[in-house]
């Protein structure tokens, strides 16, 4: 056995733990995961059925942790798990799910397949079996501090123009400030408006903010790969700089899985709790409203549909905030079917988008979005993760479907009551 | 051995040694799952993980829509012959006469006519599972050996059931019977090792999933 294999073996018998074991103790091979899964519907090929995708982590479950199981094995009639294998299963841990979590709330027996998803990656990372790609970004998040290689001097040059076009300053690395904003790389590059909108809002409702300058990347590339001690590293420069700021909360920005890495899975990295809060921006916003510190004037009048991403509802409990914003500046929002904690993915989520190696299959599971969007023709999308946002124009695009998909922050931003109006926009 | 010899081993030893079987093979594969524990969540909780798994161990039940529209015979099917299953087991009034002798505990049966109409829908029900499982290309795609040994180590204690009752004359009535009970204790024997186990595993998976999910805030 090659060193990389039994060093990926060893993580998949760490990562057992006894909801594992129930899952699999529970399947029964009835299949329904498959239609739960986009990647499946979309393309009719078994091999995508969630569970499959996870039977080198069973048969290690199986042959180290049942009783039959390791007396089959000592008498040498079970089947090891092999290098081949693991290269064979790469592509589906990696490219053909997205840890959406959607077969997980299907199950019959209550398997949460995402859950163990998420665990075989460790396995399949420290066995050498990820892909190239998220490998590279994960490189980027460590030494550069970004998955996409932004630094520091990028953030400053949008600050900056963020600025010019405010006419107010954007706080950066305030000591004592509430509430500390965490962006993602994402934002930074394709959609710096949100910087924008965020400030806009904040000075509207008067929060208390900043940037820090050493700790404002919110994604967290480990998780998607699978190495823990790679996430747990990034939560730490998080942590350090919230530490350092002495602020009271961490927002989490428009991104799903940032808020997944930084909300629920950050403290568990790094075996401790967090002496701060962390919230999701929609959260706070919604929390704004309440207060009545948020106030909007006028309504869009086009017909608006919300994309829940599925690590900020399915996988993170944010699902009725957006749609108490959305329903204060839309006119007529309209659900998509199967919505809420049973949206569709849009097929990007959980690595697949760094994953070069899996953009024929990205794009052709969106027709499962456009299906859902067929069904209620809606002008425009908005959602709350830019890394959806990004596919969501990608997959709209190749399907030939004219439609903006807006940021639900940003269409706060243009709202506010007794702002001279987004007139300074770009 | 004679022919009532052979029925007080089957209905004697062998059920003890079946009923042994059963009971400490799922202790032992509940105990297995337990040890292995699962770390505790650091991170603030939304919700009740607690509430989130009772929640769930009932709701799962039921099938979200979309479930039930794209896979309306799995669900429908796999309803019946459970329901059935467990109709025939336990609300056939000689079994329920069994279940006292052994364990001093009775309940109402229900009429005999019923219950011998439900045998023959769950076996219609089996059968059409397993129809499925062969046709259906996911289905077909996960079934391995004991998916296939476990549908019929299901069926058999139907069917035997079935037969002996209306005492078919393929062999005489007391070797049917003899037959009958064998099979039970076939399935009773596996049950431990197979995936026979999600009986009492699912309960377990669900609160996990619910848990997982309630922490978090979120209804799985």
């Amino acid at each position: 056995m090659s060193a990389s294999l039994e060093r990926g073996l060893n993580a998949f018998k760490e990562q057992i733990d006894a909801p594992v074991a129930a899952f699999f103790s529970s399947c029964v091979r009835c299949g329904l995961c498959a239609e739960a899964c986009l990647f499946f519907t979309e393309t009719s090929s078994p091999k995508y059925t969630p569970i499959h995708k996870l039977e080198p982590l069973r048969r290690v479950w199986k042959q180290e942790y049942t009783f039959w199981g390791r007396l089959a094995k000592s008498l040498g009639l079970s089947k090891p798990v092999t290098d081949a294998e693991l290269t064979d299963w790469e592509t589906l841990v990696y490219d053909s799910c997205t840890m959406c979590g959607r077969c997980s709330m299907v199950c019959p027996v209550g398997n949460d397949i995402a859950y163990m998803i998420r665990k075989m990656r460790e396995g399949m990372a420290a066995a050498g079996h990820a892909p190239p790609d998220l490998i590279g970004a994960t490189q980027r998040a460590v030494t550069i501090g970004s998955p996409m290689g932004v630094k520091l001097p990028a953030l400053q040059a949008q600050i900056r123009h963020a600025e010019a076009d405010l006419g107010f300053s954007i706080p950066v690395d305030v000591e004592g400030a509430d509430y500390m904003l965490l962006l993602s790389s994402m934002e930074i590059m394709n959609f710096p408006e949100f910087i924008s909108a965020i400030a806009r809002i904040f000075k509207h409702a008067n929060v208390s903010w900043t940037i820090s300058s050493e700790a404002f990347e919110a994604t967290n590339s480990g998780i998607q790969i699978g190495v823990s001690e790679i996430a747990a590293e990034l939560v730490e420069r998080i942590v350090t700089a919230a530490g350092k700021l002495k602020v009271k909360y961490v927002i989490s920005p428009e991104c799903g899985h940032a808020y997944m890495a930084v909300r629920w899975e950050g403290p568990n990295l790094i075996g401790r709790p967090y002496d701060f809060k962390v919230v999701h921006i929609l959260e706070l916003l919604d929390e704004l409203r309440e207060q009545g510190r948020l106030k909007t004037a006028g309504k869009e009048t086009q017909r608006l549909t919300y994309h829940d991403p599925c690590q900020v509802a399915r996988r993170g409990g944010v699902v009725q905030q957006p749609r108490n914003l959305l329903n204060m500046v839309a006119k007529d929002f309209v659900e998509m079917p199967e919505t809420g904690t049973m949206n569709w993915c849009c097929g990007a989520g959980g690595g697949v988008s760094s994953n070069e190696r899996a953009d024929t299959l990205r794009l052709k599971t969106f027709n499962r979005k456009k299906k859902q969007l067929d069904a209620i023709h809606p002008d425009a999308i908005v959602s709350a993760c830019s890394n959806c946002r990004i596919h969501l124009e990608d997959g709209l695009e190749e399907y030939g479907m004219d439609m903006p998909v807006l940021s639900l922050t940003e269409t706060l931003a243009e709202h506010l009551a007794g702002s001279e109006q987004a007139g300074s926009k770009e | 051995m004679s022919e009532t010899e052979l029925l007080l081993w089957v209905r004697g030893p062998a059920l003890q040694i079946a009923t042994a079987i059963f009971l400490l093979g799922i202790v032992v594969r509940i105990v297995e799952i337990l040890m292995l524990g699962r770390k505790k969540n650091l991170a603030e909780a939304r919700g009740s993980a607690v509430a989130g798994g009772l929640r769930t161990m009932f709701s799962r039940s039921i099938p979200d829509r979309g479930t039930l529209q794209r896979s309306m015979f799995n669900v429908v099917a796999g309803y019946v012959f459970h329901i059935g299953f467990f109709v025939v087991l336990f609300l056939f009034a000689p079994h329920i006469l069994l279940f006292q002798d052994v364990t001093g505990v009775s309940w109402p049966a229900l009429p005999t006519p019923v219950v011998d109409a439900t045998a023959v829908v769950t076996m219609i029900a089996l059968l059409a599972v397993l129809v499925h499982r062969l046709l259906n290309p996911v289905m077909r795609f996960l079934s391995r050996f004991q998916d296939y040994l476990v549908w019929l180590v299901t069926i058999l204690p139907v069917v035997t059931g079935y037969l002996a009752f209306h005492r078919v004359d393929v062999v005489p009535p007391p070797t049917l019977i003899v037959v009958h009970i064998l099979s039970v204790e076939l399935l009773m024997v596996i049950f431990p090792f197979t995936k026979l186990m999600h009986a009492f595993t699912l309960f377990m998976a669900r609160y996990y999933n619910g848990a997982i999910a309630g922490y978090k805030g979120v209804n799985s």
